[in-house]
């Protein structure tokens, strides 16, 4: 798949560890942003950084709630990515469907041959 | 032959470089290693129905070389080989994968580790894939995209006929 050299897109987002970090944070549920510094232990700017890139690809809205600034996730926009593992994860699904017919008659054979192997 | 199905494969992405696929199997662990690692028996499974498999060459002991080939009905042929390095028989397989559908395929070779888990004769299966760079983990990916584009067609086509 083709994509931006750029973090403007949903997959290049969520490739940083510490971005994921908050993703899973946020997964939990809204969160103001000194709870996901205190969460991932890094200083307040490079948090605003990660929090910039995910909401400039849609990963996360914000909202102002007195002086605190509220973080959520929206899985909206990583639905790209959840479609692109799921395809993976057809095709493995069906590999292993015909396993399972396999495992079935070596099942039938060794109960048959009265051996346990 | 009534086959009842234990659950989809579920495939996590844990780091930048790794695919994790698990999948339980209604089954004994012994089994489901015999079914991985007997050529006859890969034949009839590792299609995943896209065509057949029309080379399968396992050399099971450390150092020994494997070689799989499918064919797609449109003629489609992809080729992986690769090297075992670990082997517990029943338990655990660390070997490695190469696509050789991709230049400098040798230096873009994935590290696969399989293992089995049986309990109360069931068996959990997981692989961890392990590519050099995320690129090449990222395009590994990608190659199911084929699958999911003729489901799609398949759908596709099911509406066209109901719109007849």
């Amino acid at each position: 798949m083709a994509r931006a050299a750029t973090t403007a897109d949903a997959f290049n987002a969520v490739a940083e560890p510490r971005r994921r970090q908050i993703l899973d944070a946020l997964a939990g549920g809204e969160q103001p942003v000194n709870e996901l510094v205190h969460l991932l232990g890094l200083a307040q700017p490079q948090v605003s950084k990660h929090l910039r890139v995910l909401r400039e690809v849609g990963a996360v809205d914000v909202r102002n709630e007195g002086r605190q600034r509220l973080y959520r996730l929206n899985g909206q926009a990583l639905k790209p990515i959840h479609d692109w593992v799921k395809n993976y994860e057809r095709s493995w699904s069906e590999r292993f469907e015909q396993l399972d017919v396999v495992l079935e008659e070596l099942k039938q054979k060794e109960d048959g041959d009265g051996s346990d192997e | 032959m009534a086959v009842t199905s234990s659950g989809t494969a579920t495939v996590t992405l844990p780091t930048d470089t790794q695919i994790l696929i698990t999948r339980e199997f209604d089954a004994p662990k012994h089994l489901v290693y015999k079914a991985w690692t007997t050529p006859e028996l890969v034949k009839r499974w590792w299609h995943a129905n896209r065509g057949e498999v029309t080379i399968a060459e396992i050399d099971l002991r450390v150092g020994g070389m494997w070689r799989y080939v499918s064919l797609t009905a449109d003629g489609f042929e992809a080729g992986f080989h690769g090297e075992y390095r670990e082997i517990v028989p029943n338990e655990r397989i660390v070997s490695t994968e190469v696509y050789e559908g991709i230049p400098d395929a040798e230096e873009h070779a994935a590290l696969n580790i399989l293992t089995l888990t049986e309990v109360d004769g069931r068996t959990t299966l997981t692989v961890l894939v392990e590519h050099p760079t995320k690129i090449g983990r990222d395009a590994h990916l990608n190659s199911g995209m084929e699958g999911g584009m003729q489901d799609a067609l398949d759908l596709l086509e099911q509406v066209a006929i109901s719109l007849r």
